[in-house]
């Protein structure tokens, strides 16, 4: 019973993530199909990669006829964030078998671990199966809508769309900065150096720049701000 | 078919990403600075992801700055995620008819 309340509970908080993709995986479907792939190749895509810049790298790769090495490193460079995100969650689940592990990793994205990493309790298997499967579901109808009814919505409203995810990452991460200071810190740190590699080193793509701010950032605040846990 | 090849690729090495550290790392990590790197992780990754790319999300600066400036505003009263996301997508949509 508890299990079921858990993976409801999930749902709960994975369909606001949900829609926000929504509008993402519909333009990841135009786009798709738009460079020339067929609609199910797009939709195979969203189903098994589940994550948004690598797809629309990968898109432009399968597009460019580019090859499996070439596709192999992008995705490594621009999803290397989610082993950040893996090895954090890792200390925020409750003990759990290897083969649900392996099920919770799949839906690792940007959205999924803000929110599980979030949540002032320890994360469940069925919490996060619930978190995860309501998105999934939102991406994966996103891009079917995307790739077989394209310019549904008017341009302007597809524009205005492209802010959604990062309106809700603002919306986690300002709660806690106004709470605690350090994070308000540690987090203006990473903003900076992101800003710093964005326009005055250019060579490095958006991917690394992630990893380069998140990693430098948290150090710094590892080691001038340490964290004291409540309990 | 060499589509195929391609996403197969993909969806490996984006799966193989997410599946080591959380299989790996079964048990609790006890280093207090590891500890407090993790700790912020979250927000770090999300503030270096949101700055500056939300400024070119929209197709133009002042608009997208419009849609910021809603978003900090309901995240500031902590009103949720949804409400962050819509209130930001309404600010750009009619900001877009006034630039």
């Amino acid at each position: 019973m508890t299990k079921l309340k858990d993976f409801t509970k999930g749902c709960r908080y994975g369909l606001p993530i949900a829609l926000g993709y929504l509008p993402v995986s519909f333009s990841f479907g135009m786009i798709a199909v738009a460079n020339g792939i067929s609609p199910i190749a797009a939709i195979i895509i969203s189903m098994t990669n589940l994550t948004s810049a690598g797809q629309f790298a990968g898109i432009n790769i399968i597009a460019a006829a580019g090859g499996t090495i070439e596709m192999a490193v992008t995705q490594l460079v621009i999803n290397l964030r989610y082993m950040l995100m893996s090895l954090s969650l890792s200390q925020k689940i409750e003990k759990m078998s290897i083969i649900k592990r392996l099920v919770t990793a799949f839906g690792i994205t940007d959205e999924v671990f803000a929110v599980a990493s979030t949540v002032p309790f320890k994360v469940t298997f069925p919490f996060i199966s619930g978190l995860i499967a309501i998105p999934y579901i939102g991406w994966s109808l996103g891009t079917i809508l995307g790739a077989y009814i394209n310019n549904l919505l008017p341009k302007s409203l597809a524009d205005a769309m492209g802010i959604t995810l990062y309106a809700m990452f603002i919306a986690i991460i300002i709660p806690t900065a106004r709470q605690d200071k350090k994070v308000l810190y540690v987090l203006l740190i990473a903003v900076a150096i992101s800003c710093i590699i964005y326009f005055l080193l250019p060579v490095i793509s958006s991917g690394w720049a992630v990893i380069i701010a998140t990693v430098i950032s948290s150090a710094v605040g590892a080691t001038f701000f340490p964290h004291k846990e409540e309990n | 078919m060499k589509v195929y090849v391609l996403i197969f690729v993909m969806a490996a090495v984006t799966y193989i990403i997410r599946a080591l550290p959380i299989t790996v790392f079964q048990k609790e990590i006890k280093s207090k600075w590891l500890k407090s790197f993790l700790y912020y992780v979250p927000y770090t990754v999300l503030g270096a992801m949101t700055f500056p790319a939300i400024f070119f999300s929209t197709g133009s600066i002042l608009t997208a700055c419009f849609g910021l400036f809603g978003a900090v505003v309901v995240a500031y009263f902590n009103k949720g995620l949804m409400v962050a996301a819509v209130i930001s997508v309404v600010t750009v949509y009619i900001s877009s008819f006034l630039v």
